[in-house]
């Protein structure tokens, strides 16, 4: 008996009077009576939540997460990075005087739009549902003046690609006046398209979301100017100093973003913060604010083509994790069900649904 | 324009029988949804979604004196079926951007099956997390308020197959009106905890689906205040304003200083 080399239960126990008294009453109350009233089967996941004021419905989260798939954040950084490129673009032709700069941005900005085409169509499943997003406009929509905008910067953006090629081989003054209109529409539907995305989310009832509909869209225009600034910096103009200077306030706009984000408390932001979510928009702030920003103040006094590529490659990570890093912060924020039903919140670690942990108890029981 | 017809859903008359659901899911042809056990409730359905369009929901709570159920340290019941809130300023009708969803003659808010495009929107739109696309199908779906039926001249399939007229249909205003009667009459017999849910308070401005319901409305999930997100539309148009000059400036400044390499 002394040394059990096995445990007996789950939770061992220690025979005691108390113990040895319980059973007593047990067996003087079956000779008793015939029956014994016990505290009753204790089932995996008890005691069962109850519905009250207090503990909302069981903890089942009342709004719906979204549900874009993978390709969205996707879209939402090709679009931005697309964009922004039309403009730097239009930018280094008018004023930097940088045609060959201009060129690339050019084709970064018609491959854009055209990647971004094909992900919101396989977000949809078929080609023709995306020609029903141009059945009306809709300005209280945000989706609809989205895809307008993509419309309208598609088409524009291709002329103007176009327009520039005709130029190259014949340079006469209507062919000129056709390539730079269409490079001025071009950049003019650019600026909504590379920061709408921002308003898109922010304008949802997620919580996490909505709270931010103020930075929301400024913070996902830089994060789609610093990547615009990084892939026209990989494809060669890595010793571009007007790029740098640009990415450089694009990276300090993002680290100010971060600083702004991790000072407040509100309750609505945690997913931010917290959980697998957290940690995700924390590395894209980071890789898309301080480190970038650190590398290219260094680039203002070095010439190392390293630096200059390592800044950019970690602004385009950043970029594109920032992107998902909000997405499941949004799913994240749907399933807080205190929100919505308006429950203070006492516990200070991350709140589970009550559901998922008694679904979570009884699937482990099951398995064990 | 034919008249606004809503569902006054009365939790003080509902047997939890889910013969509303049933109906629906026949009538509607709406799809299977599993055989799952929730494991915290009766409820085994949890919710509404995309294959669910009546929800009965259980509302299990301490055991109150004068609520039903068994001995006493057993739980009370409470039963709501719950639906598409069809509210008058709609967050899914605002959000979709094909135009699939609409308002009908019927004042209800339907989602045309054959425009709709999947971009699932709305979902994130709905302050009260009820339509849903199905991901096997690409489209979203949502209680038409037997849109069908309607214009037939017939109650909602829902409301026909109610044993104990929980579920009540007819113009709106009316029913406004019979929720009223019927809240005073309890509160007269002493259930002081009775209460209507039809948030007009807020930029939901009313529901066409109102409902009686004992005690706090957060027992049954509905929120206390509803918005539509459209109303965030104009800081968030202010900001990518502000995006857009900052992103024009920045670049000019860039080129203005940096030059050509």
């Amino acid at each position: 008996m002394s040394n059990g080399k096995f445990k007996s239960a789950e939770r061992e126990r220690v025979p005691d009077p108390v113990s040895e008294s319980r059973l007593a009453q047990l067996r003087d109350e079956a000779e008793r009576r015939g029956i014994v009233t016990g505290t009753g089967v204790k089932p995996a996941g008890a005691p069962f939540p109850r519905a009250s004021e207090e503990t909302g419905y069981y903890g089942v989260h009342l709004l719906k997460q979204p549900q874009w798939t993978w390709e969205i954040p996707l879209y939402f950084f090709v679009g931005g990075a697309s964009g922004a490129s039309a403009v730097i673009g239009a930018m280094a032709d008018w004023i930097g005087d940088d045609y060959e700069l201009a060129k690339h941005a050019r084709w970064v900005a018609t491959a854009g739009s055209g990647v971004s085409s094909a992900l919101l169509v396989s977000d949809l499943g078929r080609p023709a549902r995306f020609l029903n997003m141009l059945r009306i406009i809709k300005p209280q929509s945000a989706m609809s003046v989205g895809a307008w905008t993509l419309a309208a910067f598609g088409s524009f953006t291709a002329a103007s690609t176009f327009a520039k090629l005709v130029q190259e081989r014949w340079d006469f003054l209507p062919v000129k006046i056709v390539a730079n209109l269409a490079q001025f529409a071009s950049a003019v539907s650019g600026l909504p398209f590379h920061n709408y995305t921002g308003v898109l989310i922010g304008a949802t009832v997620i919580p996490a979301w909505n709270k931010n509909i103020e930075t929301l869209p400024i913070h996902f225009g830089m994060s789609g100017v610093q990547s615009a600034c990084s892939i026209l910096e990989l494809l060669g103009h890595d010793n571009n100093t007007a790029l740098n200077i640009l990415g450089l306030l694009a990276s300090a706009w993002e680290t100010y973003e971060g600083v702004h984000l991790e000072t407040r408390a509100e309750r609505e932001l945690r997913p931010l913060k917290r959980g697998a979510s957290g940690w995700v928009t924390r590395a894209g702030g980071v890789l898309s604010g301080p480190l970038p920003l650190a590398l290219r103040l260094a680039c203002l006094f070095s010439d190392s083509k390293k630096l200059r590529q390592a800044a950019a490659i970690s602004g385009i990570a950043g970029s594109v994790l920032t992107r998902y890093g909000w997405m499941a912060a949004g799913r994240a924020s749907a399933r807080d069900w205190k929100l919505p039903l308006e429950i203070p919140d006492t516990e200070t670690r991350e709140t589970k649904p009550l559901m998922e942990t008694v679904v979570e108890k009884i699937s482990a029981e099951k398995v064990g | 324009m034919s008249t606004t017809t809503g569902f006054f859903t009365d939790s003080t008359l509902c047997i939890g029988c889910k013969a509303c659901e049933v109906a629906c899911k026949e009538w509607n042809d709406v799809g299977a949804d599993g055989l799952n056990w929730t494991g915290f409730s009766y409820d085994n359905t949890g919710a509404v979604g995309h294959s669910t369009w009546r929800h009965v929901k259980f509302v299990e709570n301490q055991t109150q004196p004068g609520l039903g159920g068994n001995a006493a340290d057993h739980m009370s019941w409470e039963f709501s079926s719950d639906i598409c809130k069809h509210c008058e300023l709609a967050g899914c009708l605002e959000a979709c951007p094909t135009g699939a969803i609409v308002r009908t003659e019927f004042g209800s808010v339907y989602v045309q099956p054959d425009v709709c495009n999947g971009c699932s929107y709305c979902v994130v739109g709905c302050p009260f997390g009820v339509v849903q696309k199905n991901e096997n199908d690409g489209r979203a779906f949502k209680c038409t308020f037997c849109y069908d039926r309607q214009r037939a001249g017939m109650e909602p399939a829902c409301a026909k197959a109610c044993p104990t007229k929980s579920i009540m249909f007819g113009p709106l205003d009316e029913l406004r009106l019979q929720a009223q009667t019927r809240l005073d009459d309890l509160h007269a017999r002493g259930m002081t905890d009775a209460n209507i849910y039809d948030p007009q308070h807020t930029n939901v401005k009313g529901t066409h689906a109102i409902f009686l319901l004992r005690g706090s409305e957060k027992a049954y999930n509905l929120p206390p205040n509803p918005e539509v997100p459209t109303k965030y539309l104009k800081k968030g148009w202010t900001a990518s304003a502000i995006g857009s000059a900052m992103l024009v400036a920045g670049a000019a400044l860039a080129f203005l200083v940096g030059g050509r390499s």
